[in-house]
């Protein structure tokens, strides 16, 4: 238990940490879990849904009787290295402090600084239904929690040992994209191997990346800061809160997080070049090349009718988008991001542009996104997907795009 | 041949089962309400109802339609009859050169047979993907406020 403390006047700190803690913040994709669809931004109240129920992200404005108001530094500090709350409880591990056990001093701070400042919201969540009691979050993290700082690597520049230092501590990459074991612990020795978030598959970032182009650190570097880069599908489901976010981060940050999570993927540049001159080669529709599959002709019927439209120009002409041999949707081991982008389409955030596909989820029925799925899936010349209609079935909220 | 449900008719088209709805509306059936406009499912002079749900019948080929309840703007009502969408769209005066206003008015069909009483908030959230180049949309606004306050009191939706 860490005594109340009176909150700090938002006037006794300095501006510039404040700056850099709106950055930082920006940086740790905070807002997206502790601000709900419709509230004032980090007022909590946004759901995450685990395979141990719903954890709701709190209220980290300096309210006192439900935000943070009455948290110290120290406090504060403990929550992000511990995975403690004020009052000495346990905090489920849906808040990542595995990763933010690493975050430097100074850069606490800054993030406190941010956070103290922001205008108090009296806004309480609701009940977490987490089927594990907290107490029992004592076992799990003798087990799996590993606090400690970020070292670097002697053997690699300073702007990738940043971004490592980033994207492993506050920017918690891998507490999407690496898989965890069935207690929900990520499973360190296949860091960054993909995984599935919600109903979402995060792609693998390491050498088993499905990307058909495989990304480089410039390409990443201009995904992150603008959610959209050549050659690869725009940011969709929840990766588009993470770019959002992003925009506010330092650029230097955003590029050397981009430095150090391009390294992941540590195939020969020969061979990763290869493989991006061939998706290249065969545009708009690769290899789908005909079939007896009478699946694989319905959709290729859907296709023609309903994407081709868009989807067969190319981004360089006005209305055009992404020839879809080069999106990831249809390379990945799962098929719901498909699914879910079919159904729900992508939709732009008020003012956003350059974000836009109509949602197919009314026009088409089950049978129909299975077609479809059949007929795309063969422009990668990967296997089926072995489970497609029963994914169908069971991805069905489109607007879920929980972390 | 390929079998259409559209306002309560029955019609075997001879085409393409690729073939965007829209075409076959306009080109097969003489329904010219739904318009074109991009072609690519961007702006939503198309729209249509399917079932209850507005889609682009630019971008919606024949061969998911089959089984389907399609509706277009000529199921509002007609010229001498028209129904409280259409009602509500000429006493607010809501159409400028009038090219979005059969989407918009299927649109708002849509929403307003699933929430009779929707707030303004919802409404703007609803139409978002219909776009209009005149600027009538305050108008527009208020056509869908004022047909859904007569569908209440008609105590029907057409």
């Amino acid at each position: 238990m860490i005594e109340p403390a009176a909150a700090p006047p938002p006037s006794s700190f300095d501006a510039g940490l404040v700056g850099r803690g709106a950055e930082l913040a920006a940086i740790g994709n905070c807002a997206s879990c502790h601000t709900s669809s419709d509230g004032p931004p980090y007022a909590g109240g946004f759901p995450v849904h685990t395979p141990f129920g719903t954890v709701y992200g709190t209220n980290l404005t300096p309210d006192v009787e439900t935000g943070i108001g009455h948290w110290s530094l120290d406090a504060f500090t403990r929550a992000m290295r511990e995975g403690l709350d004020r009052e000495g409880r346990h905090l489920y591990p849906a808040f990542p402090y595995p990763h933010f056990t690493r975050v430097r001093d100074e850069d606490i701070e800054a993030l406190y600084a941010f956070l103290m400042t922001r205008a108090p919201v009296a806004a309480r969540p609701p009940a977490n239904t987490v089927i594990v009691p907290r107490p029992l979050l004592g076992v799990w993290k003798a087990l799996y929690f590993v606090p400690g700082r970020f070292h670097d690597d002697p053997n690699r520049d300073a702007r990738w040992n940043r971004g490592a230092y980033l994207a492993e501590g506050l920017a918690h990459c891998g507490a999407c994209h690496t898989p965890r074991n069935q207690l929900g612990a990520e499973l360190v020795q296949r860091g960054y191997a993909g995984a599935r978030v919600s109903d979402w598959q995060a792609p693998a970032l390491d050498a088993t990346s499905t990307s058909p182009v495989p990304w480089t650190e410039d390409a990443l570097a201009r995904y992150l800061d603008q959610g959209i880069v050549r050659d690869h599908a725009l940011a969709a489901g929840p990766m588009a809160g993470v770019v959002r976010n992003l925009a506010h981060a330092a650029p230097d940050d955003v590029r050397d997080v981009a430095r150090y999570i391009s390294s992941l993927d540590d195939r020969p540049e020969v061979e990763r070049d290869r493989r991006a001159s061939r998706a290249l080669a065969s545009l708009p529709r690769a290899r789908a090349r005909g079939s007896d599959d009478p699946a694989w002709q319905r959709g290729e019927q859907l296709y023609n009718g309903a994407c081709a439209a868009c989807h067969d120009r190319g981004r360089a002409v006005d209305g055009g988008a992404l020839p879809l041999p080069l999106a990831i949707a249809i390379t990945l081991p799962q098929p719901s991001n498909l699914i879910h982008i079919v159904r729900a389409g992508i939709l732009p955030q008020e003012h956003e542009q350059r974000r836009w596909m109509p949602a197919f989820g009314p026009a088409l029925t089950d049978s129909e996104v299975v077609d479809l799925a059949v007929y795309l899936r063969s422009m990668t010349g990967r296997p089926a997907w072995s489970n497609l209609a029963e994914a169908v079935r069971n991805v069905h909220d489109p607007q879920e795009t929980a972390p | 041949m390929i079998a259409l449900e559209i306002n309560g008719h029955s019609h075997r088209i001879d085409a393409d089962p690729a073939t965007p709805l829209l075409y076959v509306l306009r080109g097969e059936l003489g329904l010219n309400g739904a318009k074109f406009g991009c072609g690519l499912g961007q702006c939503g002079a198309c729209t249509v109802l399917v079932d209850a749900d507005p889609i682009f019948s630019c971008i919606t080929p024949i061969s998911a339609l089959q089984g389907r309840r399609i509706r277009t703007v000529e199921a509002l009502g007609t010229i001498d009859d028209p129904g409280p969408m259409q009602r509500a769209f000429i006493e607010e005066q809501a159409a400028q050169c009038g090219y979005c206003i059969a989407g918009m008015m299927m649109r708002a069909q849509g929403l307003l047979e699933r929430r009779p009483d929707p707030s303004e908030a919802e409404i703007r959230r609803h139409l978002a993907p219909g776009l209009c180049r005149c600027g009538t949309h305050l108008r527009i606004l208020r056509a869908v406020g004022r047909a859904a306050q007569m569908m209440k009191a008609a105590g029907r939706s057409r």
